[in-house]
């Protein structure tokens, strides 16, 4: 069983154990647009909650991607760097951005569940 | 810049109904609400006008006339190119300038007779660049056009697609204007554009600029693109974007637009600020506006700053993106002379790393323009 939640800043973690898959949701994607670039931390960076851990960018901007818990990267989507297209058309599948090994699960109980993300995305646009 | 302030109400152009229609996205822009991109996405906009034909509504541009005696002399003290030398209906790209020989805006000026101009100007700029000329050319008459859209047209197609509509404007050469009627409408044609490719700018009245731009959709070679591939194109182009590109603080010579000033221009002057721009054609510019190609896969964005092989910061970009033509990152910005040479290596600081680049010439893209049978 996974359990997915999501920052005010349109990243999921969909957590797996002690790891969290983290990526952009469908409605990012959507609202940045064609993907052209992604750049990614090194596995084995050690990341603090909210603090930028990538970068994606579309034709028109550059957006950051915020750590949604702090942690240690285990590991990168280095098929996002050859095809960025992966974000917008699988962004919750083949388009994630990094695992991050969770230092404090605690962290997860601030973020949004699914529910309470549907409503924030409704009330954005 | 007179670009809106937050809280005041957007303008809207004839054409709103329509992009809502497609499902737009729309942005305000230099004080209206306009489509930044559709459903289809900026890259795939991007293509299909490189491919086909694109549709663009620039109805916030400005249009107007100024006539009346000596129209070609009178304007010729407000901007560098020669108008003189233009022969009825055709058209050229110049800038108004101030007595520092800073740019106020770029432009479009057609002749359409001996006394009588029509111009075409930047969004953001329009109501201070008619109110520029009306203040220094009080004995003209500036007719500025409130109630007629713009649509550009722009693509390998664009040419097919019109002449179907309008038998006779595929053989118009780049840079000439006609006006034709079409449904006993009155359109104003030039073949020009922003995009690097053939196609055509169409002034149409506001009140038949909604049915004109969906006869034009009904050709399936022709889709809505909005301002984001504009932007796209435009930069492949290696055309200026007014307020980034050029501004009050670069003259044409520092925004590499020399060969937008004829020699008995250059030689005569008579335009604000020529005693400026003679002494940076004289002695060389201090700084000179480039294309830049990135070796590697990041864009450079505006605003980022440009150093040499030492880290020494020499200029900053821009304009700068992904180009979709290319599959490659590319810009535009002003560096010192000494690094404005082809071929000379730049990194581009991009979140604090240096990303190589080479000066590169313009246009990024080879312009398609039809240059006569």
């Amino acid at each position: 069983m996974s359990e997915t939640r999501y920052t005010k800043d349109h990243e999921y973690i969909r957590v797996e154990g002690d790891v969290g898959i983290v990526g952009i949701t469908d409605f990012a994607q959507g609202q940045l647009g064609d993907v052209v670039f992604v750049e990614l931390p090194q596995a084995g960076k050690v990341v603090a909650k909210g603090a930028e851990a990538a970068v994606v960018e579309s034709v028109k901007a550059a957006s950051e991607v915020y750590a949604p818990v702090s942690g240690e990267v285990v590991d990168v989507n280095g098929a996002i760097e050859g095809q960025p297209g992966l974000v917008n058309e699988d962004p919750a599948g083949k388009g994630w951005f990094l695992k991050i090994k969770i230092k404090d699960k605690a962290e997860l109980s601030e973020l949004m569940d699914e529910a309470a993300y549907q409503a924030f995305v409704s009330s954005c646009s | 810049m007179t670009d809106a302030s937050d809280n005041a109400p957007l303008a809207v152009t004839p054409l709103h109904a329509l992009h809502r229609a497609a499902g737009a996205r729309m942005v305000p822009f230099a004080g209206y609400d306009m489509p930044v991109q559709y459903p289809d996405g900026i890259l795939t906009e991007h293509l299909h006008t490189r491919e086909k034909a694109g549709l663009f509504d620039v109805s916030h541009m400005g249009q107007a006339f100024l006539s009346g005696t000596n129209v070609i002399a009178r304007f010729e003290t407000l901007v560098p190119g020669d108008i003189a030398s233009l022969a009825q209906g055709r058209i050229r790209y110049t800038q108004l300038l101030n007595a520092e020989g800073g740019i106020l805006d770029d432009m479009m000026v057609t002749r359409l007779s001996d006394d009588r101009l029509f111009l075409v100007v930047n969004a953001a700029c329009k109501h201070q660049d008619f109110a520029h000329i009306a203040r220094a050319l009080p004995d003209l008459k500036l007719d500025i056009l409130n109630t007629r859209a713009l649509i550009a047209l722009q693509g390998p197609l664009a040419s097919a697609v019109l002449s179907k509509l309008l038998p006779g404007v595929e053989l118009m050469p780049f840079m000439s204007a006609k006006n034709l009627a079409h449904n006993d409408v009155e359109l104003y044609i030039s073949r020009s554009g922003y995009t690097g490719e053939d196609g055509y700018e169409i002034s149409v009245p506001d009140a038949q600029a909604e049915s004109f731009a969906q006869t034009l959709l009904a050709d399936a070679r022709v889709k809505w693109i909005g301002l984001g591939a504009r932007d796209s194109l435009r930069l492949e182009a290696g055309l200026c974007l007014y307020g980034h590109d050029i501004d009050t603080t670069t003259t044409p010579i520092e925004g590499n637009l020399i060969w937008s000033i004829s020699k008995r221009r250059r030689a005569e002057g008579g335009f604000p600020g020529a005693s400026h721009v003679q002494k940076h054609m004289a002695e060389g510019a201090p700084r000179k506006r480039v294309g830049l190609a990135l070796d590697g896969k990041a864009p450079a964005r505006e605003g980022a700053e440009i150093a040499d092989s030492t880290g020494a910061i020499v200029g900053r970009v821009t304009s700068g993106g992904f180009a979709p033509s290319l599959q490659k990152p590319i810009a535009m910005g002003y560096v010192d002379a000494a690094h404005a040479a082809l071929g000379t290596e730049l990194n581009l600081i991009v979140r604090g790393k240096p990303l190589p680049a080479r000066v590169v010439a313009f246009p990024f893209v080879p312009t398609r323009y039809y240059r006569g049978p």
